[in-house]
């Protein structure tokens, strides 16, 4: 067994009689380090401002057609001290991947670079307009052409859009490639087949692209069943939408065949590229017969998560699809100078399906993913999906002796090792374990997801985490999950230590309060 | 490599414990055809930062900042000085490296902050209820005519002539997909928009009326004529907003009867970017329709031992609850730039915003004033809040443009450029003005303004 950390240092615990706190009430309630935030409408005062701006000249005359605001809008200020004391204080109730281990599958919690920040804010890139003239934005637009080639390269395939703001709104801009091309050829088909362990994005975009969407099962290996897949093909299904790595976390083996088997039927295959970063520089999806595949640039090119965006979806799209992707996009002309085609120069591009966002995409994460491309290299990268790969293994074959594994038997995992909840004692959840896990000071892994197995828990270590860190998280693993097998009815309770006990979401959901009143 | 912290020696000791020879063990579910032998050829090896940083240094270099010369681009996106102290809270490790709040235990500050940013969201939109962000104000807008469409069981929408034309793009692009039917029209150049026409366009199947205020070309006024057109017909009202700031200084869109109001937040904390990451802003006036709302909620409730703590809340709507039934698939939202606004605007609290929005208005009268002095050029608006049309007397924008761009002053959007095709647009230009232009800058865009015309045929 390993020691929580390597110098064989443990901090000492005072216990008090009830086992719970380790003092006395404090008249505060703050616990030392642990600071109590009230919220801004409880600190704010409506005259104070933290910015310093001309006094209104109330004489001056205005040209705002009668419609001056006249009634308090309730917003109130901080002074500059207060504010960063504000935000400061509640930085200090979240867990990031700076503090911590944060092994949340299949979202790819890795090391974000802060070369990339420091890239991102660049005044070249940060002050400059959308609709500048583009004479005077060529390095903005090079970098777009030059991330595009990247990822381009990095999959196999020959178009890509860059566009998309997000991962669920790349794979809308895939679904309405796919529809866009079975339109121009007059097919109205009707039925998207999603494998039922997938994000539950792929649905909502299929829905929304107007398409029927049907479940397609996993075998008991945790892939998808391809010969059900095969049984459902026909001239009515328009795609498939397929995980790859899956989320069970491992490699669809039968891909290739999946793939020809849809496009023998007229049909086109979209790859969700989520775990992309599992297969970077190792695979090319071109190379297994994908049509279209968003990359979360915020996964696999360790753009920041930001507790929960902005993220970044580009899409990229086989020969068949390209000419169906949405305005605008970036172009080199003979004489080297980027340029964009935008609705004025559509016909440039044949029969695009529209456009998806008022601008160009997410240029702060364009250059965050090329600043991290460029420091990795190709062999950087293909390192990096082979630390991702071999630290999840090392996860799986150091629990599977106390914890269900149900795919472990049938070989490696990829990126994220799947667990489940078969053998806790009755009563005990795989969300007491995560609650439990707060308390040990890590992030819990994604829990009750994918739903193809019960009590699910997908533990995704990423490539930027050390032996030491990987070996101490197995510790504090197996010591929360020895206490669920035991039925510790402690774990119940669990956390005890975060700046907040378990919270009341039904309450939450029953009686909404979503903005401050007072 | 500096981001990988195994050694070889790890990566042994691992393997032994795997009971893999090699790490290509671990891939042996790949198809032998699909696996690549070696590192990915066409493209370079590792680097280190500093070689990474004289890459993008240089190609930072070869473009224009609009902070380095007079500066008046906006058409949806503003040049506002952010204070210092945004960009260091949200560089914060523990807001920049966190995840969406999924463990609420251990994310009360993201989550507090989405609180927050809601309640100021939604006192600025004089709304209900404000959700936690979109991605940005023309994602925003199709969600919001996707909203009306749920909420009416109608499936046409009525787009404003002066909503920013790439907007309606985004609507018209989703509409196609879902089947819904947009009626468009392009901008009359009046000096006020025409909203007797615009009501006209409203009938029984109607869900939505979308307006932009301030308009595409800066125009401003009072929508509550269109609200209750809207409602007698059964529709909503959705109000589009490109610029908060405005809302220091003008009635909100709640106020004035909208039912969903949308915007882009980009004017504060986030500034340009070439155009993203974006801020969407979304609120509804009523919250009886809350749960038909797009993308992620944060509630107010209690934790085991009573203490006030806050979760996301109504996730029922989302896809990883609901999947094909969702609302919506959107998954995340644009967090970090929402703490960047709810930063900007706690530290300009509403004295702040009221002068903010004073000083953008005072410059752009200042600015219109000087330029409608310009042989050949007319100021188009009656009203507007900091940004205006300049008719340019047969001239083309889009060449003054860059003519102008030249001579080292980024002098405005053309309306060429957004409409191309549309010939009585192709003589307007769109000018933005800011608490960060200078009388000086006023005063050199007036004269290469002038220069400019006559020098172009």
């Amino acid at each position: 067994m390993n020691a929580p950390n390597q110098s064989g240092w443990k901090p000492a615990m005072i216990v008090s009689e009830d086992g719970m706190h380790n003092g006395p009430a404090t008249t505060t309630g703050n616990r030392a380090l642990m600071l109590e935030e009230p919220l801004l409408f409880e600190i704010g005062r409506l005259d104070v401002t933290g910015v310093d701006l001309p006094d209104i000249d109330t004489s001056a005359p205005t040209r705002l057609g009668g419609l001056a605001r006249s009634e308090a809008i309730g917003l109130v200020g901080l002074t500059e001290p207060e504010a960063v004391r504000h935000y400061t204080r509640l930085s200090r109730q979240n867990y990031g991947i700076d503090l911590g281990f944060f092994p949340l599958g299949s979202c790819t919690m890795k090391h974000n670079p802060r070369l990339n920040e420091k890239m991102a804010r660049l005044p070249g890139f940060a002050d400059i307009h959308p609709l500048a003239p583009q004479s005077t934005v060529q390095g903005a637009l090079e970098v777009v052409h030059q991330l595009g080639h990247w990822l381009c390269t990095l999959t196999g395939m020959p178009a890509v859009a860059m566009s998309p703001k997000a991962g669920a709104h790349g794979e809308l801009c895939g679904i309405l490639a796919i529809r866009a091309a079975h339109e121009a050829r007059g097919d109205a088909r009707e039925v998207v087949l999603v494998p039922e362990s997938a994000h539950g994005t792929n649905p909502a975009t299929a829905a929304f692209a107007n398409y029927r969407v049907e479940d397609i099962p996993a075998t008991p290996e945790g892939r998808v069943d391809v010969a059900a897949l095969k049984a459902r093909l026909g001239p009515d299904v328009a795609a498939v939408m397929i995980t790859n790595p899956n989320t069970c976390g491992l490699f669809e083996k039968d891909f290739r065949e999946i793939a020809d088997a849809v496009h023998a039927v007229g049909g086109y295959v979209y790859c969700d590229g989520a775990n992309f970063n599992a297969i970077v520089g190792k695979v090319r999806p071109g190379d297994l017969g994908v049509d279209a595949m968003h990359i979360n640039l915020h996964k696999t090119f360790s753009t920041p998560h930001g507790g929960g965006g902005p993220g970044s979806g580009p899409v990229v799209l086989s020969e068949a699809l390209a000419p169906y992707a949405p305005l605008p996009f970036v172009r080199k002309d003979t004489d080297g100078a980027f340029y964009l085609v935008e609705e004025e120069n559509r016909e440039e591009r044949g029969p695009t399906f529209g456009r998806m966002t008022a601008f160009h995409g997410q240029m702060g994460m364009f250059t965050r993913a090329l600043t991290y491309m460029l420091s990795h290299g190709a062999d950087g990268l293909k390192q990096v999906a082979e630390d991702a790969v071999l630290n999840a293994n090392y996860i799986l074959r150091s629990m599977e002796d106390i914890l269900h594994a149900p795919f472990a038997a049938s070989g490696p995992c990829m990126h994220e090792a799947l667990f489940g909840d078969k053998d806790f004692t009755e009563g005990l959840t795989t969300l007491d374990v995560a609650k439990g896990l707060i308390d040990e000071g890590y992030h819990p892994m994604t829990v009750y997801f994918p739903l193809v197995v019960h009590g699910a828990m997908l533990v995704e270590p990423t490539e930027t985490e050390s032996k030491a860190a990987i070996d101490q998280f197995i510790t504090a693993f197996r010591a929360v999950v020895e206490r669920a097998l035991a039925g510790d009815e402690a774990l119940k309770a669990a956390p005890y230590y975060a700046p907040r006990r378990r919270l009341d979401e039904t309450g939450a959901a029953r009686k909404p309060k979503l903005a401050y009143e007072g | 490599m500096r981001y990988l912290p195994l050694t070889d020696t790890d990566r042994q000791a691992m393997l032994a414990k795997i009971g893999a020879a090699t790490v290509d063990d671990l891939f042996v579910d790949v198809p032998e055809v699909a696996r690549l032998d070696g590192p990915i050829h066409d493209l370079p090896m590792h680097a280190s930062e500093m070689s990474v940083e004289r890459h993008m240094k240089a190609l930072a270099a070869k473009n224009l900042v609009a902070g380095d010369v007079p500066f008046f681009l906006g058409a949806g996106a503003y040049r506002h000085h952010v204070p210092a102290s945004v960009d260091t809270i949200i560089q914060r490790g523990e807001f920049l490296t966190a995840y969406t709040p999924y463990q609420p235990e251990i994310a009360q500050g993201t989550l507090q902050v989405l609180f927050e940013f809601q309640t100021q969201v939604a006192r600025l939109y004089g709304c209900a209820v404000a959700n936690a962000s979109l991605y940005d104000g023309s994602t925003a807008c199709w969600e919001a005519v996707a909203m009306a469409t749920r909420v009416t069981k109608r499936s046409r929408a009525v787009l404003s002539g002066a909503l920013h034309p790439h907007y309606a793009q985004v609507v018209k692009t989703m509409a196609h997909f879902t089947g819904d039917t947009i009626a468009d029209a392009q901008p009359a150049i009046t000096a006020e928009p025409d909203l007797e026409g615009l009501m006209a366009r409203i009938d029984e199947d109607t869900a939505c009326v979308v307006v932009q205020y301030p308009d595409i070309l800066g125009r401003i006024s009072d929508l509550t004529p269109v609200a209750e057109a809207a409602h007698a017909k059964g529709a909503l009202l959705v109000v589009v907003n490109t610029e908060p700031v405005a809302l220091g200084a003008i009635r909100s869109p709640g106020e004035m009867g909208a039912d969903i109001v949308v915007g882009e937040g980009q004017s504060l904390g986030v500034g340009l970017n070439f155009g993203g990451p974006y801020l969407g802003l979304f609120a509804v006036r009523d919250p009886k329709h809350v749960r038909q709302m797009p993308g992620r909620l944060c509630g107010e409730t209690t934790d085991a031992e009573g203490k006030r703590g806050f979760v996301l809340t109504l996730s029922t709507r989302e896809q990883h609850i609901r999947r094909e039934k969702a609302t919506s698939n959107i998954c995340t939202n644009s967090g970090l730039c929402a703490l960047a606004f709810t930063a900007h605007m706690t530290l300009l609290g509403e004295k702040g915003l009221r002068r903010l929005a004073a000083e953008n208005h005072r410059l752009a009268c200042l600015a219109a004033d000087r330029l409608a002095k310009v042989p050949g050029v007319e100021v188009l608006n009656t009203a507007f809040f900091n940004e205006f049309t300049l008719m340019l007397g047969g001239k083309p924008a889009r060449e003054i443009v860059r003519d102008m761009a030249d001579r080292g002053v980024l002098g405005g959007v053309s309306l060429g450029r957004l409409y191309p095709g549309v010939e009585a647009l192709e003589h307007a230009l769109l000018v933005a003005v800011t608490e960060t232009t200078t009388e000086e800058d006023i005063e050199r865009l007036a004269q290469e303004l002038e220069a400019s015309i006559k020098e172009t045929v």
